[in-house]
């Protein structure tokens, strides 16, 4: 393995209960790429991401997932998100009683064992709310709680912006969004490649999110099985002939 | 499994710490006439008092202990000690306060919180108060708080005997009763006709002897158009042996008049806790009710609000956390007496590591209660498989022209949120403690900050641990 390999997957097989969703999966993924999954709903593509964050619904009964050189099949999903691992979630969980400021706080104080200090760290997080378009009110709301698909979304983004982790997995970020935010959430995508040389791994079934993002790989899985790897021209092909050339070949 | 201990070692120690006991007088242990006879004679009663003391005892012994909650078995009469003098009389003065009862004082804050935010102090330790204040401009505007055994020989003596325990009379039931009988200590409060008190006052009731009971009495007339915002605090060392508080509260909320009463009990977890408060709302007043029962061993409490005056109202607002051996049964009842009276109930339970939390309500809708509201929200959150909440409510209107709500809500802490939380870092722990804290957060929110910071540590150090 090369020494900027971030992330390989090796045979990887996911139960869900009793039942295998993943069965076999393998990837590559090296410093500042971007890696786009694609696939018909329902196929395994969320369940990856999950098992990469380690969520404990989801057990991993086979193969590997190397990060940074290291096996983390064991690593419970609060060290992963230590060691830099974020995933977006596709339904942000609603937390009453915890603000978005002072949860995103908490965040970065348990990832860099420091105390944050107040002052800089607010700053940053208008800054980036500015940037998402967001209104500076809502660092002081409940996290989620009341927020449109929207906000939720970005709000999302902006837990990965102030975070900064080296490998970030977006989970239809994108999906039931009007234009407009799915514009605002590229550019928060942009800016996240701007301030790091992470990789990102994008989930999503549309392809309105990726007009802007320069992807290097783009990976079909059907069944939970990736069929198809290639670079972005493959997501032209998607665009235009849909899975059922895959999904036949199943 | 070592740091949880560790954890839950130091974080309760504050309120562990026993004082050797030094007390100036204490009682045999049970329950005789001449026991009450010489508790009667030790606190100089009037004449009066002393009949009425004997004649609860008698209700005492012909009622039987309630057969619908949780078990007091454990609970031996025969074993409490029912009245322990500290080894002082009451101060106004901090400094005047023996040290060592003034030490513990000051390590539950009360002195400083005093300094800080509040118009007067009293401070029961064991059965007596040791210490009661009320700052001068307050005492100015003719408010009135003190102990009840100094008012029961002054001007207030006859505010007194009109008042005491016909709110909640001894024959209530058996403790009620008990408390008729031995009660000492307590707070009486007089907050005349117009006089809004800003900030808020505040009685702690510290228990230390090892199985002794407490059995203060508090009684606030708050005249028509008048404020107050009253908070108790209680807390005791943990011994092996049951200790019991059978503590009363009567509040008379005068017309167009508001009461806030925010109690935080921390008792330890060897107590029985068996105390009965009841409000009497006159037309246009308010009675508002802020609970936070986290300690003791078994719980009977459930604040009653009688609305009495047309157009009277009651908010309860309280939350209940019952952890390892803990069986609290808590809630809030209501009557309406009077039309266009309405009741808000709102409650939050939480029980862990095999805890019962039961939520009980009674909410009565006279005939003559005619376009009164009610709402009653009740909501649990149970953190493993061997906690236990229930929900038992009771609503009983005879009016058709009432709106009467209930609303109940059973669940237990999700995973997804658990993954949310800890999938940016945080420890199992922590993202627990942060969906309890979120739980309780429209209760907190009622609490005076400092309160509310204790609530909040509370439950952080009741989450320590949790895991596993």
């Amino acid at each position: 393995m090369s020494h900027n390999d971030l992330l390989r997957i090796q045979n990887l097989k996911v139960c869900a209960g009793e039942k295998e969703i993943l069965h076999g999966i393998d990837l590559d993924i090296h410093e500042n790429e971007v890696h786009v999954l694609m696939g018909p709903n329902g196929t395994g593509k969320s369940t990856l991401g999950a098992a990469l964050m380690g969520n404990p619904a989801y057990t991993v009964t086979g193969g590997d997932i190397i990060y940074k050189g290291q096996n983390i099949n064991e690593m419970p999903d609060n060290e992963r998100a230590k060691n830099g691992i974020f995933l977006s979630f596709q339904n942000p969980i609603e937390i009453p009683g915890i603000t978005v400021s002072a949860f995103i706080r908490s965040a970065l104080e348990a990832k860099t064992g420091k105390r944050v200090r107040l002052f800089s760290f607010k700053k940053e997080l208008e800054e980036k709310m500015a940037l998402l378009q967001m209104d500076p009110s809502y660092a002081e709301r409940d996290l989620n709680v009341g927020f449109s698909g929207g906000e939720k979304k970005k709000t999302e983004i902006l837990q990965m912006l102030m975070l900064n982790p080296e490998f970030v997995i977006l989970d239809e970020t994108d999906s039931g969004l009007d234009v407009d935010a799915v514009r605002t959430v590229s550019k928060g995508i942009e800016a996240y490649r701007k301030q790091s040389r992470g990789s990102l791994l994008v989930i999503t079934h549309s392809t309105k999110i990726l007009e802007a993002l320069p992807v290097d790989y783009t990976h079909i899985m059907v069944n939970g099985k990736i069929v198809k790897t290639s670079d972005s021209s493959l997501i032209e092909e998607v665009n235009e002939n849909g899975f059922a050339a895959y999904e036949n070949a199943e | 499994m070592k740091e949880k201990q560790q954890i839950a070692d130091i974080d309760r120690s504050v309120y562990d710490i026993k004082d050797t006991e030094t007390d100036a007088y204490k009682i045999d242990a049970g329950l005789t006439p001449a026991l009450v006879e010489q508790i009667s004679k030790e606190k100089n009663d009037p004449v009066w008092m002393q009949q009425f003391r004997l004649h609860s005892l008698q209700i005492y012994n012909e009622l039987q202990v309630p057969d619908w909650g949780p078990s007091i078995d454990g609970l031996n009469m025969d074993n409490i000690v029912t009245y322990v003098r500290p080894n002082t009389n009451m101060k106004t003065k901090w400094s005047d306060v023996p040290e060592d009862i003034k030490n513990t004082f000051e390590r539950l804050g009360i002195p400083q919180a005093e300094r800080k935010s509040l118009a007067g102090v009293g401070a029961q330790y064991d059965s007596e108060l040791v210490y009661h204040n009320v700052r001068q401009e307050v005492a100015d505007l003719g408010v009135v708080y003190t102990d009840l055994e100094s008012a029961m020989h002054g001007e207030y003596a006859d505010m007194i005997r009109k008042h005491f325990m016909k709110l909640v009379p001894p024959t209530d039931h058996k403790f009620a009763a008990l408390h008729g009988a031995v009660w000492s200590g307590g707070s009486f409060v007089y907050v005349p006709k117009g006089v809004s008190v800003e900030i808020p006052l505040q009685s702690y009731f510290r228990l230390n002897a090892p199985g002794a009971g407490q059995f203060e009495h508090t009684l606030i007339i708050v005249e028509e158009g008048a404020y107050l915002h009253f908070i108790e605090g209680c807390s005791a060392p943990k011994y092996n042996v049951a200790n019991l508080h059978a503590g009363c509260v009567e509040l008379f909320v005068g017309k167009n008049a508001t009461l806030r009463y925010s109690t935080i009990e921390n008792w330890s977890k060897n107590m029985y806790n068996l105390n009965t408060k009841r409000a009497l709302v006159e037309e246009g007043g308010k009675v508002e009710w802020v609970s936070g029962s986290f300690g003791s061993h078994v719980s009977y409490l459930y604040p009653m609000s009688i609305l009495k005056g047309k157009g009277a109202k009651m908010e309860f607002t309280g939350i209940t956390f019952a952890g390892k051996g803990q069986n609290l049964d808590t809630g809030a009842k209501v009557v309406h007496a009077a039309p266009d009276t309405s009741s808000y109930i709102n409650t939050k339970s939480i029980s862990k590591d095999g805890g019962i939390s039961t939520f009980r309500s009674s909410v009565v809708v006279n005939k003559d209660a005619e376009g009164s509201k009610s709402s009653v929200s009740c909501e649990s959150l149970m953190l493993d498989a061997q906690s236990q909440s229930d929900t038992i409510p009771a609503i009983d209107v005879r009016t058709r022209k009432a709106d009467v709500g209930h609303e109940a809500q059973i669940g237990k802490i999700s995973n997804e949120a658990i993954f949310y939380l800890m999938s940016r870092g945080l420890s199992e722990e922590d993202a627990r403690a942060c969906i309890v804290s979120g739980f309780a957060d429209n209760v907190s929110k009622e609490l005076p900050l400092e309160y509310a910071i204790e609530m909040n540590n509370l439950i952080r150090l009741e989450m320590k641990g949790s895991i596993g």
